[in-house]
């Protein structure tokens, strides 16, 4: 989103003629240049990533990997494992179900919040400080916002303050993180505190992109605030707002920090995400070829996002 | 795009020209400014919650909420200490330099050079390779962690640092190449082709060309990488295994594991885990944002 368009037709101009170059191709230049990074890619993501997905076929049992099993890895995560994925009941549960909570609520609200944020902002004098306020988080790590959180979230309305404020107000303390009904809700909230500055910072400067006379003229025309907003400046960051969006469920599908810390996928495997799941079967219960079913299961979710990404590339880099 | 401008610019705001416009419009943005101090207030108060619980007595902790510290403003530094000394964070504070500092410069190197490759050297499938680059982008840390494990435990890879500062530069660098090489294309074409006429190598052209016009880039590209790593949980669960060697993120989640609710210890060592972030973001805002803007797309 970010990112200079590039544009091709460097791309396309000779490079370099050096005498001993054949066609103008510098392989020297290229392998001095290039041959580290090529190097590390292919050991460590090209290589590993063929590996995993041959590594999904087997058993894997701490770590050895001597026993072929075919599918079995993926029948057992998508049929018989309801910590995976549990269509049984209504609604549904597990990891997988968890995830898809968290690209809708977490996503959705982030945008929302983040839009709102910008709009808001930039009508007033102290815009910068406002949105450095909720930029703040994208600095911290996710162990440490864990640790805030959980002490938000606090069931002692003596410690915790989201309870000490509802208490205020009549309401007995929750465990927020340690009731099956809160806690989804709870980590996507902690979640989406984290990220909305982000969104703030991206939209806000998508904001001003817009011509300021064309709002002008819609105002001198007599359309209100609402009209101007939903008409005019909706429409205009509905870009930045699609390519935010892809990020926000990369990081969902990426998501294993703030869980791991916050609520070890508790209570019981109430909270678990994809991420999380991949860590525990396989380093924690040593299930070694179904965690790399899991890492398998979250590369294919996330190729539609390459794809997406490698054509947004060349039409940025065509214009 | 503007994200240098994007903490600080100009706003789009009606113009009003009169006094009673000016009063008018001052009076319908009351409820903005409202809603934007509570946002305000929601988005400060856990952080400072913690930073005050860092510095209070244990014993205030366990028997009043922070928010109360201000009728009794008793304080206190021993829960640093404690941290810092008794829970061993100074070590793992280091632990966090050692692992940042060659998880940094390294992939900064080898991706500027890569970079370079793919934006002024001409070799055969350049552009192909490129695309699969950006594909590599989006490619989860995950899927790499089960065949490096299982490959390279055996030669003592996880023993010491060697395996996080190598996975943490491999994987750092689809998103170095794809922001470097976006960058160095923009340069001016005739600086570099006069350069290459009066007989400079790529070396050269790179070494006093091509880097010195990029430091923003560099720059946005190493605080993106350094607060990365420095944050990083996940990748210091698998690949550091010596409980000397830990980073911060990982006896910050010890702490957690061992001592649950003692949040005089908890405040303490989040907040150890929060400084260098913070004094990032407030010195080199303008950099640090653009990196994280860039990152976005990791």
């Amino acid at each position: 989103m970010t990112e200079p368009a590039g544009n091709l037709s460097s791309m396309a101009t000779p490079g370099n003629l050096k005498p001993g170059d054949r066609d103008g191709r510098n392989w020297r230049g290229a392998l001095i240049f290039f041959g580290p990074a090529a190097l590390l890619l292919a050991i460590f993501l090209v290589f590993p990533t063929i590996y995993t997905i041959l590594l999904s076929f087997n058993r894997g049992r701490r770590g050895e990997f001597t026993e072929w099993l075919g599918l079995d890895n993926y029948v057992t995560l998508f049929t018989k494992d309801p910590n995976f994925i549990n269509l049984s009941t209504f609604p549904p549960s597990g990891a997988v179900w968890n995830n898809v909570l968290w690209i809708i609520f977490y996503t959705g609200f982030v945008l929302a919040f983040g839009l709102i944020v910008a709009t808001l902002a930039a009508r007033v004098r102290y815009e910068a400080v406002i949105k450095a306020i909720v930029f703040l988080p994208m600095a911290i790590a996710a162990t440490a916002l864990a640790v805030i959180w959980k002490f938000v979230y606090a069931p002692d309305a003596n410690i915790g303050l989201l309870n000490a404020v509802l208490g205020v107000v009549g309401i007995q303390p929750i465990s927020w993180l340690g009731d099956v009904s809160f806690v989804n809700a709870s980590l996507i909230a902690a979640g989406t505190w984290a990220s909305v500055g982000f969104a703030t910072v991206i939209l806000s400067a998508a904001l001003k992109g817009i011509p300021a006379e064309i709002i002008e003229a819609a105002r001198t025309d007599g359309a209100g605030e609402r009209q101007i907003f939903f008409r005019i400046i909706l429409p205009m960051v509905s870009l930045p707002m699609s390519v935010l969006a892809v990020t926000l469920i990369v990081n969902v599908v990426k998501l294993f920090d703030l869980i791991y810390v916050m609520t070890n996928g508790g209570p019981g495997t109430q909270s678990r995400v994809i991420g999380y799941t991949f860590y525990v079967e396989g380093f924690q219960a040593g299930l070694f070829g179904k965690s790399a079913a899991i890492a398998v299961v979250m590369l294919i979710v996330l190729i539609p996002i390459m794809v997406f990404n490698i054509r947004r590339f060349r039409t940025a880099a065509v214009v | 795009m503007t994200e240098h401008d994007a903490l600080a610019g100009p706003a789009i705001r009606p113009a009003s020209r009169t006094l009673s416009g000016r009063l008018v419009s001052a009076l319908n943005r009351t409820p903005i400014h409202i809603a934007l101090i509570i946002i305000g207030v929601i988005w400060l108060a856990p952080t400072i919650g913690l930073l005050v619980t860092s510095f209070r007595p244990r014993t205030d902790i366990q028997s009043t909420g922070w928010w109360e510290t201000f009728s009794t403003l008793r304080f206190t530094t021993e829960n640093y200490e404690q941290v810092l000394n008794a829970q061993g964070m100074v070590g793992a504070f280091v632990n966090n330099l050692i692992i940042a500092i060659p998880s940094t410069l390294l992939p900064l190197t080898i991706a500027s050079m890569a970079a370079y490759a793919f934006s002024w050297i001409k070799f055969p499938f350049r552009d192909s390779i490129f695309l699969l680059v950006v594909a590599l982008l989006l490619v989860p840390v995950q899927v790499a962690f089960i065949p490096l494990l299982t490959l390279f435990r055996p030669f003592g890879f996880t023993n010491g640092y060697i395996a996080i500062w190598l996975v943490h530069t491999a994987f750092a660098l689809p998103f170095g190449i794809f922001l470097l090489r976006n960058f160095f294309i923009t340069l001016p074409r005739d600086l570099i082709e006069a350069a290459r006429i009066d007989g400079a190598g790529d070396i050269g052209i790179f070494r006093t060309i091509v880097v010195p016009l990029s430091v923003p880039a560099i720059a946005a590209y190493g605080i993106f990488q350094f607060l990365w790593v420095w944050n990083d949980l996940l990748m210091a669960l698998v690949f550091v295994q010596d409980n000397t060697k830990f980073p911060m993120t990982r006896a910050v989640q010890n702490l957690l594991s061992q001592y649950g609710t003692e949040w005089h210890l908890l405040a303490a060592g989040a907040f150890l885990l929060m400084v260098v972030p913070l004094i990032v973001f407030f010195s080199l805002q303008r950099y640090f944002v653009q990196g994280l803007l860039a990152g976005s797309v990791k």
